[in-house]
């Protein structure tokens, strides 16, 4: 479990200050996987090297199974490291190791015996994948294959926390998706809590259970994937669930509609336009399954002079989350 | 007389060359080796101790860097005289090769450091914070991370040093340390024997050549920073541009 509270960072520059952390909490629970999104400058680089002290926070606390790092200070502080296994953006491999030596690295640092050493890096390189690369270098691998190498190294210490920083960034989208599946993997298979820091949408879809906005050293939303997606209107359901932009035809009411779970399933919206004789014209739309839940994200529109009033109080009964869309806005 | 007959014939070349050879080579060799020892270490100590290196400490480091510039600032020459009494105390002597590696080594470990310092400097961030996030000490990102990431350039970095030894023992000759500057001198300058100036000068060609090509393979051979070395020489074929349409 990784519990960071109120996590403040201060640089220094020159005269003025820049706050690039502005009071961060957030805990993930044991072995799920949390997704820490943002725009460039939103403060996720600086939170990635918070979290392993890699730059001392300027206040706030970050534990990872109750052991607190903020204030360990050498042996406490590589003890604690030692229980987080970290994956990099371009996986900073060494050159000079091969894919076995890469992944015994962390074993040799903790002076594990040299044929157990062999034995677990070897077992770990079946693990993501690689069996028969052990003896190539960095540079014979391609860049999917150097994230596996940096994913196995991350494990060789039996970390309980996976700390990844824009560990698919690099990636085409095939070698992503390979990517994200073998950590929502080892996650179920190794019970491990996983923190991701990522800009891709695409990550959070695929393998988080809850998710964090990050906006201006703050986390702005946060919650469950299902919950945060669900919530029309949220930044968050807006990137998880995007709309193309479609010109509204005429001057009828646009209303955005969004309905998970059970009433994805239910013909509401035909059944609405039946209620009230009106013909419900589909702008855009977007359908998707997160965390196991069927989500649609609908903007609808009105024929001209229709009241949309009581069509959206009789999608509201039914269970569905309804906005009148501004005109200006679609 | 042919012109090879009279070199053979020239005791310039038949006695006092072999002897020079091997007292360049025992400078070279001995004050070699005792710059990797001093210059290795105090360059890691110059990375270590830099405002972002492993232990930051400004003010040594501010120390240590002036030390060395002043070093590097005097030339060779004038080095190599101030320091007689120094090598007189060390070595005994303050003539003949091995005296000689004193001011050799003396004015060669600042260079190699500086080397040393600047191959560190090339070793990417990422791989330091991945080490330490490993949970290493300073002393093992120093062993298994730095020295061995950086090892294509500190290898460069000795030859670039051995070939500068060369250039510096011969010049160390002429003040007494013997070798092949000392027998270029004599006989080429002070006796205008240009035969054995001549085929010092090719020794010395050939010498610092070696050398180079030595440390390039040895570079090649430590580094495994691109796809295409040592172990996977992979020849891409010709593109198809003289198959007509």
């Amino acid at each position: 479990m990784i519990t960071v509270t109120d996590l403040r960072k201060v640089y220094h520059q020159g005269n003025r200050d820049v706050v690039a952390l502005d009071g961060v909490s957030l805990e993930v629970p044991k072995g799920s996987i949390h997704g820490i999104v943002g725009h460039s400058g939103a403060g996720k680089s600086t939170l990635v090297r918070c979290l392993t002290l890699l730059d001392a926070p300027t206040s706030g606390s970050v534990s990872i199974n109750g052991a607190e790092l903020s204030t360990a200070r050498d042996q406490d502080l590589r003890a604690a490291r030692r229980r987080i296994g970290m994956i990099f953006q371009h996986a900073n491999l060494m050159d000079s190791r091969t894919a076995l030596q890469n992944v015994a690295h962390p074993l040799e640092i903790v002076r594990t015996p040299k044929n157990e050493v062999r034995s677990k890096a070897a077992e770990l390189l079946r693990l993501v994948g690689l069996a028969g690369f052990e003896n190539a270098y960095p540079a014979q691998l391609s860049g999917g294959q150097k994230q596996r190498v940096g994913i196995a190294r991350a494990l060789a210490s039996d970390p309980d926390v996976l700390l990844c920083d824009e560990p698919t960034s690099a990636l085409d989208p095939k070698t992503t998706d390979e990517i994200l599946d073998l950590i929502h993997d080892l996650t179920q298979r190794l019970d491990l809590t996983v923190l991701i820091i990522t800009h891709e949408m695409h990550v959070v879809k695929r393998v988080c259970d809850s998710v964090s906005l990050l906006a201006g050293g703050r986390i702005i939303e946060h919650g469950r994937l299902r919950d945060v997606a669900a919530d029309l209107g949220s930044e968050l359901s807006r990137t998880l669930l995007p709309l193309p932009a479609a010109e509204p035809l005429g001057a009828g009411a646009v209303l955005e509609i969004l309905y998970s779970g059970d009433r994805a399933s239910e013909p509401m919206l035909t059944s609405a336009a039946r209620r009230f004789n009106l013909d419900l014209n589909v702008l855009a739309g977007s359908v998707e399954t997160l965390a196991g839940t069927q989500f649609g994200h609908l903007r609808i529109q009105l024929p001209d002079g229709a009241d949309p009033a009581p069509v959206a109080a009789y999608l509201v009964e039914q269970g569905v989350s309804v906005r009148l869309a501004e005109k200006e806005a679609v | 007389m042919n012109f090879v007959d009279e070199l053979l014939s020239n005791p310039g070349i038949t006695k006092a060359l072999p002897v020079a050879l091997l007292e360049t080579l025992q400078m070279v060799g001995i004050s070699g080796v005792f710059t990797l020892v001093f210059g290795l270490p105090l360059g890691v100590f110059m990375h270590a101790t830099d405002a972002g290196g492993v232990r930051p400490m400004p003010a040594t480091n501010r120390v240590v860097s002036v030390i060395v510039n002043i070093t590097r600032s005097i030339p060779f020459a004038i080095l190599m005289v101030a320091l007689i009494p120094l090598s007189r105390l060390i070595t005994g002597s303050s003539i003949g090769p091995i005296a000689a590696c004193v001011p050799l080594t003396i004015g060669t470990v600042p260079f190699f450091a500086r080397l040393v310092e600047s191959a560190l400097r090339d070793v990417g961030s990422g791989k330091i914070d991945a080490a330490l996030v490993m949970g290493s000490t300073r002393m093992q990102i120093i062993r298994k991370v730095l020295v061995p990431e950086a090892m294509p350039g500190l290898t460069a970095a000795l030859t670039t040093t051995l070939v500068t030894l060369v250039g510096y023992s011969a010049m160390a000759g002429i003040t007494g340390g013997g070798g092949l500057g000392r027998l270029a001198y004599n006989y080429g300058f002070q006796r205008f024997d240009t035969a054995v100036m001549i085929v010092t000068i090719v020794i010395m060609v050939l010498l610092v050549q070696g050398i180079q090509w030595a440390g390039d393979a040895a570079v090649r051979r430590v580094d495994h920073r691109n796809a295409a070395g040592r172990t996977a020489k992979v020849r891409r074929p010709e593109p198809d541009t003289a198959v007509g349409i």
